[in-house]
């Protein structure tokens, strides 16, 4: 025995985390890096901007209407006279919050739901996966339509309703991981080991089932982003607050005269939802085992 | 009399299922005092996994329940016992081995990180000193670098090395009653022999009692103090190792010796082919009342499907249910 188990003979293993071996399949993504540096890129724009180009995005600043390039204004003004580019930076901020925070939102909710009933089952399975069912049916746009109406246009209501119309998808995967964890023997060897509930949720089942709840959770905030804009298209958000959906819905009424007004914010919605998802693709090739060459 | 560390007295589990309901554990008296290790042997399916889970407090529920007996240990009774009191028993003072270390390890912490946890479940221990008695716990089970292997993860490790790991977390809290379940059966015969070669060391170092379940006799007669057969959810047979060895009395038993191959030095011209058992256990939903092992038993007489054979001694502690061990011997 002591022969087989001299050190010297048993090669010298290289500890690699598995979030850096993660990291560099989605290096390897061409997709992947694209969206990266494409989000990078409108985070620059509407984070650092507003340092560079210091014009209040609710003044009017030049005649209505200016078309984009004309008078010194990259994106033109609106049909209020007010820069469109200090308009877009202020509303890159405000959308990008809401959909994260929605995101995080849903997150919180989904993953709590789904954690619960796929690790209890039984009665208590069935009462939350009918509850989410619930959710699930009903037309999430009308829905949120109804939370905000009633409880005021402004950012938190916005932000609320989108993240409580769009955790049913994140309850289920995380459920669904479940079931399939907390029958592996490493479940049952951490039980027999004394674990809590809590900690066999939580330190046990959670960290193996995040990888599609990650996905899951990178391709929420696009679809927030792309709620927000919905929402705001209709009048339905804060008038006070810039956002892109906020520009696209004040401009709709001027889209034939003015249609750059409405197609600037639109196309970056378009660029930012693209970078998210090719993100949330690359993210979903890495963290997927099965797809890993070995 | 001292009382045995661990006793499992009449325990039967029923589980309710489609075909009706199934006596998985009948009647299963088990014990084992410090320092010893006793075998349960037996086929897939026949209780010995289920005897483990008892033990631990884990038979799945639903569809299992303990209907009745009662398992002590130190004279504390287990069965009944609220999910705390469980909890904190589990691990602290019986801890088990796992059946497979491929998949019995979580594969998103370091090993290190596993055996600290397990110790800081029980003690107040920082996470830096809980730590450094997981490299300890390395060390103690063999492994070569511990303060490498501790920042490893499972799928880093070979097979041997993960059991020795499961091993490690098992005894990270020196419990009094280790319950190893088959830990060697998914490992290679050259690494069996190892990790029992650890065993018994860290058996006679620690003085565990060790409850080893196989279908393995040559483990049994290597390690064993004593040993129980079991067949279809009952004791069919137990008693020391030797005399169950060298004189077995119920058929079932003498069946699974047979069926050991052996390693002769110079291999017989004519070789003789391996004993085995004809059938498989028989479906536990619809046991008859006779002994459950008479439609493959090569020895039957009328009164095995008659009736059911209860335990009885013969000689030194040894105990076997089987009628006609009972007729030839006389008792």
């Amino acid at each position: 025995m002591a022969e087989l188990n001299d050190p010297s003979e048993i090669p010298t293993v290289k500890v690699m985390h598995p979030a850096r071996e993660m990291l560099g399949m989605f290096f390897q993504n061409y997709n992947a890096v694209f969206g990266l540096i494409l989000l990078v890129v409108i985070l620059l724009f509407t984070f650092v901007g507003p340092y560079l180009h210091t014009v209040d995005p609710f003044e009017m600043v030049w005649a209505p209407f200016t078309r984009p390039g004309e008078e010194g204004y990259l994106f033109g003004t609106d049909y209020l006279g007010r820069d469109i580019l200090s308009a877009m930076m202020a509303g890159g901020q405000i959308s990008m919050a809401i959909g994260l925070a929605a995101a995080v939102i849903s997150l919180v909710i989904g993953v709590t739901v789904g954690a619960f009933a796929g690790y209890y089952g039984g009665w208590i399975e069935e009462a939350l996966m009918r509850f989410t069912e619930f959710f699930q049916v009903l037309p999430t746009l009308l829905f949120s339509m109804v939370i905000v109406a009633l409880f005021g246009a402004s950012l938190l209501t916005v932000t609320f309703a989108i993240g409580v119309v769009s955790w049913t998808a994140v309850a289920r995967v995380t459920r669904s991981e479940f079931l399939r964890i907390r029958e592996m023997e490493y479940v049952a060897a951490a039980r027999s080991g004394s674990a809590t509930d809590r900690y066999l949720i939580f330190r046990v089942i959670l960290p193996n089932a995040l990888p599609p709840i990650i996905v899951q959770a990178n391709l929420m905030v696009g679809s927030a982003i792309l709620f927000e804009a919905a929402l705001s298209f209709l009048g339905l958000s804060d008038p006070n607050v810039m956002s892109w959906g906020q520009i696209i819905g004040s401009n709709r009424e001027y889209i034939l005269d003015a249609g750059y007004a409405v197609a600037i914010p639109g196309i970056a919605i378009f660029l930012t939802v693209l970078a998210i998802s090719l993100i949330g693709d690359g993210l979903n090739d890495a963290l997927n085992p099965k797809l890993r060459q070995r | 009399m001292t009382h045995p560390l661990l006793s499992i007295e009449d325990i039967i589990v029923d589980f309710e299922t489609r075909a009706g309901k199934a006596r998985v554990l009948d009647d299963v008296s088990l014990e084992v005092n410090s320092g010893e290790i006793l075998g349960i042997v037996g086929e897939s399916g026949c209780g010995k996994s289920m005897t483990a889970l008892s033990i631990m407090g884990l038979v799945p529920d639903p569809p299992g329940k303990v209907t009745s007996g009662s398992i002590k240990l130190d004279g504390r009774e287990l069965v009944g016992l609220d999910h705390e009191s469980l909890r904190q028993i589990r691990g602290k003072d019986i801890g088990m081995i796992f059946q497979e270390p491929m998949t019995s390890l979580n594969p998103v912490f370091t090993v290190g990180e596993q055996i600290a946890e397990s110790i800081r479940l029980h003690e107040k221990a920082s996470t830096k000193a809980a730590m450094a008695r997981a490299v300890e716990m390395l060390r103690s089970v063999e492994i070569p670098e511990p303060e490498m292997r501790a920042k490893a993860y499972p799928h880093q490790l070979s097979g041997g090395m993960r059991q020795r790991v499961m091993i490690a977390i098992a005894l990270a809290c020196r419990p009094r009653v280790l319950i190893a379940d088959e830990p060697t059966t998914a490992l290679d015969a050259t690494v069996q022999a190892q990790i029992f070669d650890l065993l018994q060391d860290l058996q006679s170092e620690m003085g565990t009692a060790i409850i080893l379940i196989t279908h393995d006799m040559g483990a049994i007669a290597e390690l064993a103090d004593t040993v129980a057969v079991m067949y279809a959810g009952c004791v069919v047979e137990k008693g020391k190792v030797e005399t169950v060895l060298s004189a077995p009395e119920h058929p079932y038993t003498k069946g699974l010796i047979t069926c050991v191959p052996h390693l002769l030095p110079d291999p017989p011209k004519v070789r003789e082919s391996l004993q085995e058992i004809s059938g498989v256990v028989p479906a536990l939903t619809d046991l008859g009342k006779g002994c459950a092992f008479a439609p493959r038993c090569s020895e039957k007489i009328d009164r095995c499907e008659a009736a059911k054979p209860e335990l009885r001694t013969s000689i030194d502690a040894h105990l076997t249910a089987c009628w006609v061990a009972e007729k030839e011997t006389g008792v």
